[in-house]
């Protein structure tokens, strides 16, 4: 009963929405360059799927390992800050301007430093926007302890290194995955736009740019499905390793 | 204060690392197993930083404007379809929010959806609008939609977290003064709302930024400086120097549209705490 | 050999500060072993600040804390006290039975030693079937209750609580007092006890230090001798009287015991009313 009123509403939404639009390009006579009809975006998706799916697996494996290495990456960096505090007073208004610029234009600078033949500008780009949420999120956990647990080891004369282990680091862990929920996301999104400025196209930002280049907007729109379903992806295995990670929390995104 | 001089620490840094490196590493990168995992030290792939930034004093092309005065117009252009978009798409946030506050039936159907659109790479959809520009809209105007879809979010979720942060008692008590739905909102959940407001609304100024760069950058919009990023890294081999101005004038425009949304919250901020917005 | 003996400690925040504030003053308090005193007196008045000295989880300005023959710190490293505070404080990433684990895991424990003797306390409390559970799981009460097994895991000769009922209904709170008064007596362990509650200091104490506020100090001890300790003891006359002398030592009007005062005498004389 609960679970039909939580799924109800967006289905029906949906349902809706797609029916609007059908109709409304049909019958408005909307060109495809504006907005194709969910049924061509359907039928190129079917047509496409064996390349849909190639350039997914190339956009996924670049954002994967993108994630992995910016991932662990900020939580070394912040596990490192935690215990000094003048570097931690140092890196968050750091991270905070960082956060501010549009790193995503690093991109082309990173083809000129490898070579536009390799993965690698892509997957590095996607660690760079990856490292800040979870940097930021963990660095905020490791900070954040319960007074009374700290109280409470002192009783038990825990040494600092009992402390981290038994108390910062499973107290942080929300927050880091907080972190990554966040960067799972961004990852994709990275993996994807950073195609956009160059590089090796293989993946499926080239895929939707050439597509719309050559005015098959269907078929553009058929990749954008396939990002959208590889973020959706990203997105869900997080939550599940998050559960997974914490059997503690009773509710999800709190 | 102090804050602003760790900034200016951490770029010293940076800055003694990017010439460090070139000091110590290979001109032709460090290649493990047939990878180049450590980028080429050249002057062509690194220039030094203050070739970078005489660069910037000289004419773009032999007879052109300087470089500076290029990179300064076309961030003012970037800056205005950031603004635009930023409006549209604050606007937009706040609308959502309301809405879903006053219905919960609205909040059911679209909350998933609001939240899975930033879950999903939608700005992937950027090069598909860039068929509107000249039809049914300017061209700027298609990377201020792509701009405005980017902000909407941080700030429809943010402030419907805040208007949805006022205690049940609050709630009663304004009930119990018999003020209607639109005075509880006014009286009560606004002033709530604000301190969540106005970290979602920097999150939603620096995703501005970027549906910006990247919007003009994907439907081939002349005159910002995501396209001369493009047009700069074309010429890396014959001029290097050049990109990295561009990327220099990308990065002030991020700080500069930082810098103005905390502006918005000085007036209404002074004694209230910011509250964390967890969008995910 | 006492328990505990605090001997003239005083203990002063930001010393030398504008803002510095004296919490206690030249305090002397001895517990016996076995006893169950419980500290009251009004907010400010440094009865906390006493118990964490005994904790050791501040260090006095001047004067000693003696437990059980040895320093405050040294008796803290050998894990010579159990301590609750009014929030349980439980780890919630640990179930209950982790957490009554935790103080035996520092100790270093075999797992199995652990799993038994945390199974053991937590039956003491009566939750034996919530050992799988996590915190967020229970209610308060229920917390509080694995909040007192853990401070009873290492069988400590001593027993810190500080408020540890104070955010629980009267109920509760009731059934609670007793569960930990049958404890108490089970196991002989002396108990230094913080509450703001009169009726629950006299059902509990052996003897009850009232304190008063600005410098903190203590201004009565009542020793406490009810006729059973249950609820025919909550309804007996006793109680009530034990009740009205501990409420006039709060306000200040010489009960019919005079209370012990060190140099306070004058001024006690002119504040009858």
């Amino acid at each position: 009963m609960k679970w039909t009123r939580a799924v109800l509403p967006p289905v029906i939404v949906g349902v809706l929405a797609i029916v609007a639009w059908e109709l409304t390009v049909s019958l408005g006579r909307i060109a495809p360059f504006i907005l194709p009809a969910p049924s061509a975006i359907w039928k190129e998706l079917v047509a496409q799927r064996q390349n849909v799916w190639e350039a997914a697996l190339a956009s996924g494996t670049n954002a994967l390992i993108g994630l992995i290495a910016g991932a662990a990456l900020g939580i070394l960096v912040a596990m490192a800050a935690s215990r000094f505090k003048p570097l931690t007073e140092v890196s968050i208004p750091f991270a905070a301007v960082l956060n501010a610029l549009p790193i995503i234009a690093l991109a082309p600078i990173l083809n000129n430093m490898f070579e536009s033949t390799s993965s690698i500008p892509r997957r590095l780009v996607t660690a760079i926007i990856v490292f800040f949420p979870v940097f930021v999120n963990t660095l905020r956990g490791l900070r954040e302890v319960n007074p009374i647990h700290q109280e409470l080891m002192r009783t038990y004369a825990a040494s600092g290194w009992t402390f981290s282990v038994k108390v910062r680091l499973p107290g942080a862990l929300p927050y880091v995955f907080t972190g990554l929920r966040q960067a799972s996301s961004l990852a994709v999104i990275a993996a994807v736009v950073a195609e956009y400025f160059g590089g090796l196209q293989t993946g499926l930002g080239s895929r939707i740019t050439s597509a719309a280049a050559f005015t098959a907007y269907p078929r553009a729109w058929a990749f954008v499905i396939g990002a959208c379903l590889l973020g959706l992806v990203f997105y869900l295995t997080t939550l599940l390793l998050e559960r997974l990670a914490m059997p503690w929390r009773t509710r999800l995104i709190a | 204060m102090k804050r602003a001089l760790y900034v200016l620490l951490g770029l010293a840094v940076a800055a003694a690392l990017w010439e460090g490196y070139k000091a110590v590493g290979n001109p032709d990168g460090t290649v493990l197993f047939g990878v180049r995992i450590l980028p080429r030290a050249d002057d062509l792939s690194m220039p030094h930083l203050w070739t970078v930034l005489e660069r910037l004093g000289r004419p773009e092309l032999t007879g052109g404007r300087p470089v500076w005065i290029v990179v300064a117009s076309a961030c003012l252009f970037t800056l205005g379809i950031t603004a635009a978009g930023f409006v549209i798409g604050a606007l937009i946030g706040l609308l959502l929010a309301v809405a879903m506050e006053r219905f919960r039936i609205v909040e059911r159907g679209l909350l998933p959806y609001v939240i899975l659109s930033q879950t999903v790479p939608l700005v992937a959809l950027a090069p598909l609008v860039a068929g509107w520009g000249g039809t049914i809209m300017p061209p700027w105007a298609v990377v201020s939609v792509i701009a405005a879809y980017l902000a909407f979010f941080p700030v429809a979720v943010g402030m419907l977290r805040g208007l949805q942060s006022p205690s049940a008692s609050g709630v009663e008590l304004m009930r119990s003064y018999a003020a209607g739905w639109w005075r509880t909102l006014v009286k009560l959940r606004f002033p709530s709302a604000l301190p969540y407001l106005f970290p979602a609304l920097r999150l939603a100024g620096a995703a501005a930024v970027v549906g910006a760069v990247v919007g003009e950058i994907s439907t081939g919009t002349r005159g910002g400086i995501g396209r001369l990023i493009i047009e700069y890294s074309r010429e890396a081999t014959s001029d290097p120097a050049k990109v990295y101005t561009a990327m220099l004038g990308a990065a002030v425009l991020g700080l500069v549209v930082a810098g103005l949304v905390s502006l918005l919250e000085l007036p209404l901020m002074r004694h209230r705490r910011h509250v964390e917005v967890v969008t995910l | 050999m006492s328990a505990v003996v605090v001997d003239k400690v005083t203990k002063t925040f930001n010393r030398g500060r504008t803002d510095e504030v004296t919490a206690l003053s030249e305090v002397d308090l001895t517990v016996a072993d076995g006893e169950l005193v419980s500290l009251i007196g009004p907010s400010g008045c440094g009865k906390s600040t006493l118990l964490r000295l005994i904790a050791d989880l501040i260090q006095p300005s001047t004067g000693t804390v003696t437990v059980a023959g040895q320093s405050a710190g040294q008796a803290r490293k050998e894990q010579a006290y159990g301590i609750a505070f009014q929030q349980a404080g439980l780890f919630e990433w640990r179930t209950v039975l982790r957490n009554v684990e935790l103080p035996l895991e520092l100790r270093g424990l075999s797992k199995r030693e652990r799993k038994a003797r945390a199974e053991e306390m937590l039956t003491l409390v009566g939750l034996e079937d919530f050992a799988g559970h996590y915190p967020a799981q229970l209610s308060g009460g229920m917390q509080q209750r694995v909040a007192i097994a853990r401070a009873l895991a290492v069988q400590p000769p001593l027993l810190l609580m500080d408020e540890p009922f104070g955010a629980l209904d009267e109920m509760t709170r009731e059934r609670l007092q007793s569960e930990l008064l049958g404890i108490c007596t089970q196991t002989g362990t002396s108990t230094v006890f913080v509450t703001h509650s009169i009726s629950e200091a006299v059902f509990l104490s052996n003897r009850v230090v009232v304190m008063s506020a600005r410098p903190g100090r203590i201004t009565a001890s009542i020793t406490v001798d009810l006729p059973s300790r249950d609820d025919a003891g909550r309804q007996s006359p006793a109680f009530f009287e034990k009740i009205t002398e501990v409420r006039q030592a709060l306000r200040g009007t010489p009960a019919a015991a005079p209370p012990p005062r060190a140099s306070e005498g004058a001024a006690a004389g002119t504040d009858a009313r």
